[in-house]
């Protein structure tokens, strides 16, 4: 018994004790690098598990930095040839069966993309984490058998989605195993889950994303990253309105 | 002995006219208030049930959960199949279905890029069907004020106040932004028939009626429906009736452990209608009880005065030998005459007071803008077979309990007192 409270007294104090605990601006930085390219393109499958079906959706993406995107839905037919456009804050929707190319903006952005537990909001957000919240690390814990950093986050940015985060970050591979977003009340809103990590070119990065719309009912919304490729040639005219209609 | 009493009424007009005037307005302000409490609490009933409620309302159990949000993709599903059965299992009902859902409504300019836009809430209902009940029900017919009701398909009806904000004509394009049962964005494209305002704050500011069969294809809800609404075939709701359908109903279909069953709701469990309609007879009841009541205290009071002001000729009558019980019953008779034809008059004054209200109506709008329940601007009576005799039958009862008790001094007078009085 003595043995354990030994062991429990060293395992636990000694962080605190010798400031084992990195930079929590370090750690962000660190995922930044990892996460964040030039541009890239990707396919994907996002399956949205309601209370009744499940849906899946085929898409496209590219992006440019973290101001530019395109996506365009392959799957189902429905759908087919829905694109949207992602400009600095802008958002534009094209619907082949209406012809018409719509602007998301305001509360508007906040809505369910395609009724998954994802907004339009956190499709635009691409920004490097460290330019947008400051960090400090509260523990450490196993997620997945990683061992990994909690990580608090509290945005200094005045108009951002979430105030606050709390990441689980793989202390080895730089990336965030588990994340907990919340509103400015504190109010738990989403909660994400990465997995299947793997190793593309220099960067760790997830084949799955499970996200849960804490607000929501349903079993969440998967997207399994299907291609990816990292820092490609990438047309400029596609991030442009005349491409949606194309 | 009738016909000399009713002469010297007439004759005498201080011993008439004052309980005359008094009786034929109370009798006057019972019918009208009778007449109004009537007409706004139906009216209220009966504009929820039009728009939103139904005399029932079949749902999913999962919608009705979250009956708030309308959340369609929790609708009914092979509604087609359930709306042949519904009319055999109930043929005292008449049912609609319905799809209630919200969005954005954006304008094209002559690029197609967004001219405007403006938040919606919308109702689908069965709009081209040869003689529908449906644009009866919702009186759309009278609540058109420009263009058209639609004819064709994807032509929708905006509220009058949307589509003035929204600079749109009848003809013009408009793009529905809108979520379909499965969750997908969904942008549909409507022609502008008419505009329609139905004098309800909610309504007018931002609702687009559209037809049904159009709606399930923008919103992808083949043979389903967020909500199929019944209503009873005699046109009023009746809770006895209701409620016996309703529970013969989810007798058949609500089944506990499946959040997919229907269930039926009664209209007063639904936008909290209970309070209305429990109490809306009780209220009417307290409120034209305590009116009567009041009445009858200032009817008492007038047969006191004229008892008081006939001292003397009560007295006199007494002295030269007339039995108190015939002065009494004289006094009866004399307040029954005038009671009836007082109430006649106030019943008729009372009845073409009410008649304008029901067809004028009084707009009451600014007092609805934040009601958490449905309710019509235009408040109007309602007169119905209780209004002709409401306040007959109590102007002629307290007019003559009113002389009763004030006559009752006549007994207490000592003969050998009168000449006394007489004297002085």
């Amino acid at each position: 018994m003595k043995k354990l409270l030994l062991v429990f007294i060293i395992t636990g104090f000694t962080p605190l004790l010798f400031g084992q605990y990195p930079d929590g601006k370090d750690i962000l930085r660190k995922i930044d690098d990892n996460m964040i390219s030039e541009n890239r393109y990707y396919e994907s499958s996002m399956i949205i598990h309601g209370r009744r079906t499940s849906l899946t959706f085929k898409l496209k993406t590219w992006t440019a930095g973290d101001t530019k995107s395109f996506t365009e839905y392959l799957f189902p037919v429905r759908e087919k040839g829905t694109k949207m456009l992602k400009l600095d804050d802008q958002l534009w929707i094209y619907s082949p069966s209406a012809d018409r190319i719509i602007q998301i903006a305001g509360h508007m952005l906040r809505q369910s993309v395609m009724g998954s537990d994802l907004s339009y909001e956190d499709l635009m957000e691409d920004s490097k984490l460290s330019e947008q919240y400051n960090a400090k690390v509260s523990g450490e814990e196993v997620v997945d058998g990683r061992k990994c950093w909690i990580v608090d986050l509290t945005a200094f940015v005045p108009e951002i989605a979430y105030h606050r985060k709390k990441l689980w970050v793989d202390q080895e591979r730089n990336i965030p195993l588990q994340e907990e977003l919340f509103a400015k009340s504190g109010t738990l809103l989403k909660r994400t889950r990465l997995s299947e990590i793997r190793r593309i070119n220099e960067r760790w990065y997830p084949g799955k994303i499970l996200f849960k719309d804490m607000l929501k009912d349903g079993q969440g919304t998967e997207l399994v990253i299907d291609e990816i490729r990292f820092n490609i040639e990438v047309p400029d005219h596609i991030f442009s309105k005349a491409s949606l209609k194309k | 002995m009738i016909k000399f009493l009713f002469s010297g009424l007439i004759r005498d007009k201080h011993r008439s006219l004052i309980p005359f005037l008094v009786t034929a307005t109370g009798v006057m302000l019972t019918v009208v208030f009778h007449a109004w409490m009537t007409g706004v609490l139906g009216n209220s009933i009966e504009f929820n049930a039009r728009f939103s409620t139904g005399h029932v309302k079949i749902m999913t159990r999962a919608y009705a959960e979250n009956m708030s949000q309308t959340p369609n993709d929790l609708a009914i599903l092979g509604t087609d199949t359930l709306m042949n059965v519904l009319p055999q299992l109930f043929p005292e009902m008449l049912f609609a279905e319905r799809i209630y859902f919200g969005g954005i409504v954006d304008i094209p300019d002559k690029n197609g890029e967004t001219r405007a836009q403006g938040p919606a809430m919308g109702i689908g209902i069965d709009l081209l069907s040869e003689n529908s009940p449906e644009i009866e029900r919702l009186n759309l017919a009278s609540s058109l004020k420009n263009g058209q009701l639609p004819v064709n398909k994807n032509e929708v009806l905006l509220s009058n106040k949307f589509a003035e904000k929204l600079e749109l004509s009848p003809g013009d394009t408009l793009t529905l932004v809108s979520t379909t049962m499965y969750g997908e964005f969904t942008l549909h494209n409507f022609t502008l028939a008419g505009t329609v305002e139905f004098g309800n704050t909610a309504l007018d500011r931002g609702t687009v009626i559209a037809d049904l069969r159009d709606l399930r294809e923008a919103l992808n809800m083949d043979a389903a429906a967020g909500e199929i609404l019944g209503f009873l075939k005699t046109g009023t709701y009746d809770v006895v009736q209701t409620t016996a359908v309703t529970n013969r109903f989810n007798a058949r279909f609500l089944v506990e452990e499946d959040e997919f069953s229907l269930v039926m709701k009664n209209l007063p469990e639904l936008n909290n209608m209970g309070f209305l309609v429990e109490y809306s007879d009780k209220i009417k009841g307290i409120l034209v009880a305590v009116f009567i009541f009041a009445m009858s205290l200032i009817l008492w009071n007038a047969g006191l005065l004229g008892g008081l002001r006939r001292y003397g000729e009560f007295g006199m009558r007494l002295a030269i030998g007339e039995e108190k019980s015939h002065v009494y019953l004289t006094m009866i008779i004399e307040s029954s005459i005038i009671g009836f034809f007082g109430s006649l008059a106030g019943t008729a004054t009372g009845l073409a007071i009410a008649l304008y209200l029901q067809n004028q109506g009084l707009d009451l709008g600014f007092m609805m803008k934040n009601a958490s329940i449905m309710m019509p601007s235009v408040f109007r009576a309602q007169i119905t077979p209780a209004t002709w005799y409401i306040g007959f039958i109590p102007g002629v009862i307290s007019a003559q309990i009113g002389t009763m008790l004030a006559g009752m001094g006549i007994y207490k007078r000592q003969t050998s007192q009168l000449f006394k009085e007489l004297e002085a």
